[in-house]
């Protein structure tokens, strides 16, 4: 049965009228809490808002501060509205535009939704701690040493190379392109070290075909935004970033990171995402003019690229080629605050207030008439994207 | 002994049939009892009919590398002992939608280091062994 037309009942309803984050670092003092609280804090004085009338939260399951934490140390109203939003790096985009969606249903006003994370110490890596025995989908993959993250992925990449002549060569555009732009970025943790190609060309293998700066940073810090209603966004300090279109991803026969197992591994989560996202919106992929693609390893960018429509399949990686992803001159200029790779990897959150700062105007890799902006969250994880537009 | 090797929970519902298969040298995989669809990794639903009925099918376990990557340390003390390796994924002949992940080794019992990672590609044939290791039996893969 063909599915009902796409109503948009969300579609510039909302904002992001606020945006906080702390210093990003490894082994910053403040414990997690204390990051969150600072963030959050930081995003409701950007937004001119008290705290007292916060009444909405959206957090990531994978999130170490609950809600009840935050709310009475910020101090928080009554608040009526609250939801989480999984699969890690998949979740960015998710808890914001669900927050929009308790905004524009009148279940809350003010909403925020933050990322904490204290990940720099090395026992913070999930894989590093061993389980006993391994009885969900890891059995089928950890016993062969496909561990971390990135073999994870490495393993596509090198499926993706077979199948679309991929290039070790597009993947150093990706992170070229990325350092350069937190170079520009004074608050990024990479931008003081500029990366050449045969830097790239050089560095040690993580996982071949994948190494070390394919790979996003580990990080200390926390973000925050602050969702209203589009009409009090307008009245409010900030250049409101409008809400326009959101949707979650989940493929037919997905399985998280270790996507191995359907006919087409390489057509992830952010098909499904991106189909339903055009459908919401006035716009389309040739209107964006500045993406936050969530970067953990860069040849995710290669699969968002094609996978929202950018490109066809198999030319993400030439797409990559002449400074087409490079600020300013680039056909579209992405991750222009440095992305995970380069600026901060907090989970992806830092893509959502870098693509509400192009609407603002404010990025320090600021795009000339950035009037639409994409955010969208973890590919090879059930995924989330955001069009942020400045007009509406 | 303790290896620090990861390895399957053998009491898990879902796949103790299949880690019992191997460890009597056959590699199965599991079938919808009712539509006979196979599907891999096992799972209590058959997604083309829905049944919950389940049965154990043997394969040729022979295949086709569907891709690879070798891991570098960091890396848990086990398997950092016999870093760079090599992880690969096998497509089955007897039907290539049934994939599994394992290794390429040079006998049932070598390392998971002994093949030249520059010698190995996409689509060259394999077929299964069985490494034991602690009380688990792996599948790993020879070259045919
Ligand atoms: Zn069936």
């Amino acid at each position: 049965m063909p599915r009902q037309p796409a109503t948009g009942l969300i579609k510039n309803q909302t904002a992001v009228a606020g945006l906080g984050q702390t210093t990003f670092g490894k082994g910053l003092p403040d414990t997690e809490l204390s990051l969150a609280c600072q963030a959050v804090s930081i995003a409701l004085d950007d937004a001119g808002i008290e705290p007292s009338e916060v009444d909405g939260i959206a957090s990531y399951t994978m999130e170490p501060n609950r809600e009840v934490d935050v709310a009475r140390n910020v101090g928080f109203g009554d608040v009526t509205w609250f939801a989480q939003v999984g699969f890690g790096g998949g979740a960015g985009c998710g808890v914001v535009g669900q927050a929009a969606m308790a905004v524009a249903t009148g279940q809350c006003s003010v909403a925020v939704a933050w990322r904490a994370r204290k990940r720099a110490s090395a026992a913070s890596r999930p894989w590093a701690q061993a389980a006993a025995r391994l009885s969900d989908s890891q059995q089928w993959s950890r016993p062969f040493g496909v561990i971390r993250p990135v073999d994870e992925i490495a393993m596509l990449t090198r499926r993706y190379m077979h199948e679309y002549g991929g290039t070790r060569d597009h993947l150093a555009n990706i992170a070229i392109a990325f350092r350069k732009h937190a170079a520009r970025n004074p608050g990024s943790t990479m931008g003081h070290k500029p990366m050449t190609r045969a830097d790239y060309m050089n560095a040690r293998w993580i996982s071949e075909p994948l190494c070390l700066f394919d790979n996003c940073l580990e990080t200390d810090g926390a973000l925050a935004v602050v969702v209203v209603s589009a009409e009090r966004a307008r009245d409010l300090k900030q250049p409101p970033a409008y809400i326009h279109a959101f949707a979650q991803g989940l493929p037919p026969q997905h399985q998280t990171m270790t996507n191995y197992f359907t006919d087409d591994p390489l057509r992830g989560p952010a098909w499904a995402a991106a189909k339903r996202m055009w459908e919401l919106a006035d716009v389309t992929a040739s209107d964006v003019k500045v993406a936050q693609l969530y970067d953990a390893f860069s040849p995710l960018i290669i699969l968002s690229l094609e996978g929202y429509g950018f490109c066809d399949r198999g030319e993400g990686g030439p797409f990559t080629d002449d400074g087409n992803i490079e600020w300013p001159n680039g056909r579209l200029p992405v991750n222009t605050s440095g992305g995970g790779m380069s600026e901060a990897y907090v989970h992806g959150f830092n893509l959502v207030l870098e693509g509400a700062r192009q609407i603002r105007g404010t990025s320090t890799a600021q795009v000339e008439g950035a009037d639409v902006s994409l955010v969208t969250s973890g590919e090879g994880v059930p995924t989330s994207a955001i069009l942020f537009t400045k007009d509406v | 002994m303790e290896t620090g090797w990861l390895l399957p929970d053998l009491e898990d519902p879902e796949s103790n049939e299949f880690w019992a298969g191997c460890a009597r040298g056959e590699l199965l995989v599991q079938a919808c009892a009712a539509c006979g669809a196979w599907r891999m990794p096992p799972r209590p639903m058959c997604a083309v009919c829905r049944s919950t009925a389940v049965r154990w099918e043997p394969t040729t376990g022979r295949g086709r590398v569907w891709s690879f990557i070798v891991p570098h340390p960091p890396l848990l003390p086990a398997f950092a002992e016999v870093a760079p390796y090599n992880s690969i994924i096998v497509e089955l002949d007897d039907d290539p939608g049934i994939r599994f992940v394992g290794n390429l080794v040079a006998s049932a019992h070598g390392a998971i280091n002994e093949i030249d990672p520059a010698t190995i590609t996409i689509g060259e044939p394999v077929r299964v062994v069985f490494h034991h290791i602690e009380d688990v039996t792996l599948p790993r893969w020879v070259r045919a």
